[in-house]
This record gives C-alpha cells, structure tokens and sequence, in this order.
C-alpha cells in the first residue's frame, strides 16, 4: 500500500467533517442530560423520534431521483405496505427487516 | 424529570453485550450494502483505503460521506465540503437532545464516548429501547459500536474490491427501509405520535422536491414536532 498517494487536503477535509459531525452529537447529551428539562421541551423532545422517522422514511417511499420527484411506482412504496402490516402484527424488528428485503427482491427480480 | 424516569437496571457484562447485539444486527444488516458502495464510490473518486477508513472511523455518517466523495471528485473546496456536511448532520442535533432526557445519571465521559455513534439507526434502536425502560446505556454503546464497526470495515471492504460485488442482491437494499417501517410503528404510541408522523411525512415529502440537499429532514421534523405538540396543547387545555 503506497502511503504516499494520501492527499493532505482529503485529511483536512476528514478531520473537518469529523469535528462538525462530531459536536452536535455530543453537546445536547452533556449539556441536556444533566438540567431539569420544562416540561414541554421534554413532551416536544418526545414526538422528535416520530417525527424524524417519518422525515427520512417517506420521501425514500414517495421520491427517487436527484434531484427528488415523485416516483409513486416504485416497488419501495408498495412493498412498504404489506412489510407495514407485517410490522404492525409481529413487532419483530428482525422479522420485518427480513420480510421487507425479500418482498423487495421479489418486486424487483420476479414481478 | 429525573425522578419520572426508574434507574436503569444491573446488567453484567456479558447480558449486555449479548443484547446489545441483538439489537445491533438489523443495523449492521443494512449498513454492509451501503458501507460497501460508499467504498465503491470513495475508491472510484480517488480516495485511498487509509482515507476511506479515516473518514468512516472520524466521521461516521452515511449520507454525509457520499456527498462529500462526490464534491471531492469534483473538486470542491475544502470549507464547502466541510459546511455541507455540517449541514446534512445537524439532524443528530435532534437526536441527541431526544437521548438526553434518558441518560441523566451518566458521567460526561462516557456520554462523550456514546454521541460518537449517534446515527438515524442507532438512534431509532436505542431511543425505542429506552423509551420502555429496560435499556441501559452500556447496551446501547454495545449496539453504537458494533454498528460502528460493520460501517467501517464494509466500507474499507468495498475500497478494495466493490466492483466485484453484486448490486441489489437479496433486495438488500431495502433493509434500513424496512427497518425504519417497524422503527416508526414503535413510535406511534397514540394519537399525538400519528399526527407528528403525518404531518412529518407530508411536509418532508414536499420540502424534498423543493429544496436541495437533505435539510428536509430537520425542517419537516421540527416543523411537526412543534405543530403537534401545538394541536395537542389546543385539543387538551
């Protein structure tokens, strides 16, 4: 392996992207944990989970693309039905991971 | 708010890592594809082993990573590389303030070392574990870290010899989608949760097609997060 093919600017650019990453990480648990929240942060804080889940969930259902347009035929959005069923009945997190990949595989190689 | 929240129950050593990779494996399941083609892709721009694995190891953040192999081969500058991808994850912002609220009698120190693997997943998998009370935060570093490791090596993996592997095999693609399905109705505890995800849902669907980039994410989530609690302070006074 040939060390000197690595660049001091990509080392730069990691270091940056790791310290930026890294901070808002790291300050809401030190600096949150240890204060008595009021108590409609904390119910707000309690829908964030949701919230955030939704957010990055359906537009991988609803969109394709770069840049995104709506893409309402694509085996994501109608595989997700029968896995949120699954999901919904079993609570099993592996189970739905499993049942989602291979109803995907299927859509994609068989149908 | 401290004394709402029981104190998490004694775990030995070995239950903990037992349970934290239980925990872990969807995770993991879901990252090997994607690390993969991130190495794919970090090789391709020009990237060297050592590289990639600095920057799976420094910065661990998916998205991010992709954007910035894609601006550095196309010859961004450093400082924009750097603020877009403080851009794209100041989303953990969210999360970790969500986390916070469990983790009130914990040392600075190993808080410090567990915001190191707060990702959408590992968040989603220990926030819902915490929420029901039988989590404790050595667990949820186990499934950090063992999350942590799967994205480093497969992405060191696929810096090496990507090329030879096969895309969309096992529709494992869809893994982190799947997961997040199930993550999601964990979520919805009543009917405050469903608005919060409808209105999230709706919102970042459509900011996603009007704006660039993935600030979508913390817009749309802020902006449902207040709304229902809004709808719920109204519906309840």
């Amino acid at each position: 392996m040939d060390v000197t093919l690595i660049h001091q600017k990509v080392v730069w650019v990691i270091l940056g992207m790791g310290l930026v990453t890294y901070v808002p990480r790291w300050f809401p648990l030190v600096f949150l944990s240890r204060r008595n929240l009021p108590q409609w942060l904390v119910e707000w804080l309690d829908l964030i989970p949701a919230a955030i889940l939704s957010a990055l969930l359906v537009p991988e259902l609803f969109t394709s693309g770069m840049p995104r347009h709506m893409s309402l035929w694509q085996p994501e959005l109608w595989v997700a039905i029968p896995t949120f069923v699954f999901a919904l009945k079993t609570k099993s997190l592996g189970g739905t991971v499993v049942i989602g990949m291979a109803l995907f595989w299927l859509a994609q190689n068989v149908i | 708010m401290s004394d709402s929240v029981s104190p998490p129950k004694k775990h030995n050593l070995k239950m903990s890592i037992l349970q934290g990779l239980s925990a872990a494996w969807p995770i993991c399941l879901g990252y090997i594809p994607i690390g993969l083609a991130f190495g794919v892709l970090a090789q391709k721009a020009g990237l060297h082993p050592i590289e990639i694995m600095l920057m799976s190891i420094l910065v661990f953040a998916g998205s991010s990573q992709f954007i910035a192999v894609s601006m550095l081969s196309t010859g961004a500058g450093a400082v924009s590389i750097i603020i877009t991808t403080f851009a794209v994850n100041l989303r953990h912002l969210l999360m970790s303030s969500s986390l916070a609220v469990f983790l009130s009698n914990t040392t600075r120190k190993k808080l410090s070392l567990f915001a190191y693997g707060v990702t959408d997943e590992s968040f989603a998998v220990n926030h819902t574990r915490f929420s029901r009370n039988n989590w404790s935060l050595d667990q949820a570093l186990v499934v950090n870290h063992t999350a942590n490791i799967a994205w480093i090596v497969s992405s060191v993996i696929g810096g090496y010899s990507g090329q030879f592997i096969h895309e969309g095999a096992f529709g494992i693609d869809y893994a982190l989608t799947a997961m997040f399905i199930c993550l999601l109705i964990f979520q919805l505890k009543g009917r405050f949760y469903v608005i919060t995800a409808v209105i999230a849902g709706v919102v970042a669907v459509t900011l996603s097609l009007i704006i660039p980039g993935s600030s979508y994410i913390i817009l749309a989530s802020i902006f449902a997060a207040t709304t229902a609690l809004g709808i719920k302070k109204w519906m309840l006074r």
